[in-house]
């Protein structure tokens, strides 16, 4: 029969990896523009050769599948909520840490919906076709969370 | 086009926190599935699988499923990363070359260990929806929201669809969910994500499914009651949820027009309609009336092992027809937010 000496087991060995993309990169002629326009406190939409404006801008147009150059014209900050869901328990990657609205939010002079969230405060504070306005935070990046929306009457 | 018919299917139970390994709750599967067949393993031509690395969070996570398969000596395979009713629709194409006569098709996932709502947020646009941790539920919520507004369901709508689908998994032992209150009790719980509740989201599953395909000389020869695939089909549409009708289920209508479905009438419809408000969705896409079964097995809100859950569809309907006696089922899977890809397949007895 083998013998197994059993000893008490040291703390294992640790070890930090730190995960790096050490590179930089462009987001292109349409997200690029966009991106940069939050920054700027500006919302950007591509304008379609069938006279829409898709908001965000996209480098083709999804009814058709074709390329269309980049013609960026600004919408909003205002708009109307097309549809919404009340969050009732917000996650670690959602843009607000309270309860808020995620809505689709047709920009004035767009035509299509921007997925964003609705800061309302509370779920009956909230009705489809109310309008919204875009809050800016302070310190933008050019990212999406550089904007959330309120309420237009609470603006 | 060749013919082709599922000759065999198995799937495994649906668990809220498997134990074994996803090879490991595969490999029974797929033996039960070769063995129903009534073929060999060595005997297929050709295995497809589907499955989410994101899931297991680890790259190349699926090639570990392959243990369950057995890939020695060499075979011939593929992966989508998607849902298995779509590795059965490469399955089908692959039969289509002619050359070989017995295809594998499988699905498998486990939902369980990972935070699912930022997993699937994972799939959408990088720049403009996973940074707003945009996630299933929210998003199905948004659709749910629209559909109330245009009038075309209501919630107890929604919670009778749940009480029903629940209950219908009674006798289904690959089912999680196989009770429910009835709809008022339903409409007395709280929002989750409002207007949604928790009986109009699907449960966490872990689970597999798998299925054999063969062409026509091989199905007659091995199997009494072949399901023949009449007419399978996908389509997809725009990404952004604000640039479709979240109301209407284009895809899903393309997808059934070009599958045939409403060449002759519909007896079962197993429908991937993960939220309550969707399977009246699919049924408008559809055409189907009240005389069709729509999830006898209790579909997705009693089971729903992500990546097996679309096969799962395709494998109850071919049951309802090759042992429950049906004439003529449509299996549907779905993929992305919102039902935004769809795939319809048409299964007949004769």
């Amino acid at each position: 029969m083998e013998c197994v000496l059993l000893r008490p087991v040291p703390e294992p060995p640790r070890t930090t990896h730190t995960i790096e993309f050490p590179y930089t990169r462009t987001l292109g002629p349409v997200i690029g523009p966009f991106l940069t326009g939050l920054r700027d406190q500006r919302i950007l939409g591509a304008r379609t050769p069938n006279g829409g404006v898709l908001v965000p801008p996209l480098e083709w147009d999804p009814a058709t599948g074709e390329a269309i150059e980049p013609d960026l014209v600004e919408v909003g900050p205002g708009g109307t909520v097309e549809t919404w869901a009340w969050v009732t328990q917000p996650s670690r990657k959602h843009p607000l840490d309270h309860p808020f609205a995620f809505a689709l939010i047709r920009l004035d002079g767009a035509s299509t919906g921007l997925l964003h969230a609705v800061d309302a405060g509370s779920m009956d504070q909230m009705r489809t076709g109310m309008r919204v306005t875009a809050r800016w935070k302070d310190e933008r990046i050019g990212h999406m969370t550089d904007v959330v929306f309120v309420p237009e009457a609470a603006a | 086009m060749l013919d082709v018919a599922i000759v065999g299917y198995a799937q495994s139970p649906s668990w809220r926190n498997a134990e074994l390994t996803e090879p490991q709750f595969l490999f029974p599967v797929i033996s039960e599935a070769i063995e129903r067949a009534g073929i060999e393993r060595r005997d297929i031509g050709f295995t497809c699988a589907g499955s989410c690395d994101y899931l297991s969070g680890q790259t190349f996570a699926f090639v570990s499923n392959l243990e369950a398969v057995g890939a020695w000596p060499p075979i011939s395979e593929s992966h989508v990363e998607m849902d298995g009713a779509w590795a059965l629709y490469e399955a089908w194409v692959r039969l289509q070359h002619g050359d070989i006569d017995l295809a594998l098709a499988f699905g498998s996932g486990k939902s369980s260990p990972g935070r699912l709502d930022e997993v699937f947020s994972l799939q959408l646009d990088p720049y403009t929806l996973t940074p707003l941790g945009a996630d299933p539920v929210s998003l199905a919520a948004l659709q749910a929201r629209a559909m109330l507004d245009k009038g075309t369901i209501t919630e107890r709508d929604m919670a009778e669809i749940a009480a029903r689908s629940r209950q219908s998994a009674a006798d289904n032992p690959h089912a999680q969910i196989r009770s429910s209150p009835d709809a008022d009790a339903l409409l007395q719980e709280p929002y989750l994500t409002a207007p949604l509740r928790r009986h109009d989201l699907p449960p966490v599953s872990d689970g597999a499914c798998a299925v054999v395909l063969a062409t026509a000389d091989r199905a007659r020869a091995t199997c009494e009651r072949p399901a023949w695939i009449r007419g399978i089909d996908h389509r997809v549409e725009p990404h952004q949820p604000g640039m479709r009708d979240l109301t209407e289920s284009i895809s899903t209508r393309q997808a059934a027009k070009h599958a045939g479905v409403d060449d002759a009438p519909v007896d079962v419809a197993e429908l991937c309609a993960t939220f309550t408000h969707q399977e009246r969705l699919l049924r408008e896409a559809m055409g189907l009336d009240d005389t069709v079964r729509v999830n006898p097995s209790g579909g997705p809100l009693a089971a729903n092992p992500v990546m097996a859950v679309g096969l799962a569809r395709i494998a109850e309907a071919a049951r309802a027809i090759s042992e429950g006696g049906a004439g003529r089922a449509v299996a549907h899977a779905t993929s992305g937010q919102c039902l935004q890809q769809n795939l319809v397949c048409v299964l007949e007895g004769a």
